[in-house]
């Protein structure tokens, strides 16, 4: 029981700081939060990892390896389109006689 | 490792991505609240392996790599009037890896899981599954690939209803099953909960699709959670809660733009159900939906309004004319994109015009409505790469009472975010709904494909004001017109009004 406590806990305060801290968030950078935040969930590649920890069969090989790739591709995706975007933003004044 | 040092640790890896989600303030703050979440994640990974160690490191190396790869490939690759798609694909993503680890872990853990264990496990199957089947779905309805459209069925909440119960009950059952038989079940409740995400999402379509991809993204990391919770790692389901909270939050902030409950959007509560036209698509084919009669009969959409058109029936290039020299007089101008824009790639034109005003010397800005485009965001990420500075991106409720002294108010692709019907006409479906007062400008022009009425299918007045200029047509042409039409009255700033001087 003591488990189930210490989770709920730990969910209930992860989730209150997320939403103090997401709350401040500007619109400008909702786009960029969404895809950072699907980064985040990727962490369920962990559990992915822990299938491959003990013996593997056959299903786990292939269903479990179909987990690692999707949260890898989460993970590296989410990071990488988040990184592009962010870089996207123009400080004031900078690149306005640049391209178009 | 002890214990106290593995708590220590996971606090280390969660600190540092709360100091990264802090940082996303400005965007330069966020480049660098990234790197931070991405560190953290790599360090939690590392841990994990290091802790646990893998049986089959090839194997496991393969198909990290394989996802990766696509992944960064798509990311790096993908053009931002797509992102919404994108975003949805990795939420349905994120969804399968939820499943398929919730269901591996249901059917080899078997007895050993406890209560908890297998409750949780089956709540992140089930959420897993259908938002992989949502996602997609939302991901094909994004990308145009699928009709936008919402898809309604006869008695389609009862049988949301029914599914859910199935599941509920198939869960309950499958915890007492074992072996084969416990297999099958899983697997058919991946199936249910798949169904009952195509289900959820295909009666969701055109402007609702920033509350579906919020909603989405929000239980996307509920089942990353719940998987956290089988696995017993406190790390997954900080992370999940946190992801869940974001999402929820998004959802709220999108509710809150539309004046809509999520009940209403989700289950079409009052029955209203909204012609599919985003505003300016061009594949508008409203759906006929003897709910939306009501207030909006007489918009018939698809035919443009005998008043629009008996409005000005000179040729586009002397209204572009007329626009020109309004701009030309003009001090301060503000643009209003919306999801037409994206639909036309009209952005570049776009931002070439306003830098052709600015260098006369006139203010411009952007007044980006928080439902504008298909998801939170979406239109600053369009113009952020078109190199608009950031300053220049207003939100509703700065720049809203600016419009009054605003000389031309450009709209581009976006109608129900600036029609007035929502604050003056009651009993419509936009009614209360907080929109850009466009039509308190001095001069207003009306880029959209047509006269047609947005996706709340609520027939727009600011087309009938006096001091309004209709611009239809292909929004990328009737920019790159106008910029034309800029230079030609500025080159020869003494002509009358009556000359025609657009440039060939």
């Amino acid at each position: 029981m003591l488990d189930l406590t210490l989770m709920l806990l730990v969910f209930g305060l992860s989730f209150a700081i997320g939403y103090v801290l997401i709350s401040r968030v500007p619109p400008l950078l909702h786009t960029p939060l969404m895809s950072m935040t699907n980064a985040i969930s990727a962490v369920t590649i962990l559990g992915a990892f822990l299938l491959f920890a003990g013996d593997v069969d056959g299903t786990t090989r292939v269903l479990g390896g179909l987990a690692l790739a999707t949260a890898a591709f989460n993970l590296l995706g989410g990071y990488a389109i988040t990184n592009r975007m962010v870089r996207m933003f123009r400080s004031p004044g900078a690149g306005t006689k640049s391209r178009v | 490792m002890n214990d106290a040092m593995n708590v220590l640790v996971d606090l280390a890896v969660i600190a540092m991505l709360v100091v990264g989600i802090s940082r996303f303030r400005t965007p330069r703050g966020a480049r660098f609240g990234n790197h931070a979440a991405g560190l953290a994640l790599a360090a939690a990974i590392l841990l994990v392996l290091v802790r646990n160690g893998v049986t089959d490191p090839i194997t496991v190396a393969l198909w990290t790599a394989a996802g990766g790869l696509v992944g960064v490939w798509m990311a790096l690759r993908v053009d931002m009037t797509r992102i919404p798609g994108m975003v949805a694909l990795q939420h349905g993503m994120g969804g399968v890896a939820a499943f398929l680890i919730s269901a591996l872990e249901l059917v080899h853990g078997g007895s050993e899981l406890g209560a908890v264990g297998k409750a949780s496990g089956y709540l992140g199957l089930a959420i897993g599954a259908a938002t992989f089947s949502g996602s997609l779905l939302a991901a094909a309805k994004l990308d145009n690939r699928i009709r936008q459209a919402p898809t309604r069925l006869g008695g389609h909440n009862s049988l949301l209803a029914t599914l859910a119960i199935a599941i509920v009950c198939l869960s309950v059952a499958s915890s007492t099953f074992d072996g084969p038989a416990l297999a099958i079940g899983v697997g058919l409740l991946v199936v249910l909960s798949a169904s009952f995400g195509v289900l959820f999402a295909m009666r969701i379509g055109g402007a609702d699709m920033p509350v579906l991809i919020s909603f989405l993204n929000a239980t996307a990391g509920l089942a990353a959670a719940f998987c956290g919770v089988i696995i017993q790692n406190r790390l997954l389901i900080a992370c999940g809660a946190t992801v869940a909270s974001s999402g929820s939050i998004l959802t709220h902030v999108m509710c809150k733009a539309m004046n809509r409950s999520l009940a209403n959007i989700f289950l079409g509560a009052t029955g209203a159900a909204r012609p599919a036209t985003g505003s300016g698509s061009p594949s508008a084919v409203p759906a006929a939906s003897p709910a939306a009669e009501g207030p909006t009969s007489s918009a018939a959409p698809g035919t443009p309004l005998a008043s629009v058109k008996a409005a000005d029936d000179r040729p586009l290039a002397d209204r572009l004319h007329d626009v020109a020299r309004v701009a030309l007089g003009a001090r301060r101008v503000i643009v209003v994109p919306g999801y037409g824009m994206a639909l036309a790639q009209a952005q570049f034109a776009v931002v070439q015009l306003t830098r052709r005003l600015e260098e006369m010397g006139k203010e411009v800005r952007f007044a980006i409505h928080p439902v504008a485009g298909r998801m939170p965001g979406h239109m600053n990420v369009l113009l952020a790469e078109a190199e608009v500075d950031y300053e220049k991106l207003c939100e509703m409720d700065d720049v809203n009472r600016d419009f009054p002294d605003t000389d031309l108010v450009l709209v581009v692709g976006a109608c129900d975010v600036v029609n007035p019907a929502a604050i003056h006409t009651p009993g419509t479906p936009l009614s209360g709904m907080p929109i850009l007062m466009a039509h308190t400008a001095r001069h207003v022009a009306v880029c959209n494909l047509d006269a047609r009425p947005g996706y709340s299918g609520v027939e727009n007045p600011l087309y009938r004001q006096s001091q309004t200029t209709l611009l239809f047509g292909d929004a990328l042409e009737t920019v790159q017109g106008l910029r034309q039409a800029v230079d030609a009255a500025a080159a020869k700033p003494a002509a009358g009004a009556g000359v025609p001087a657009v440039a060939t």
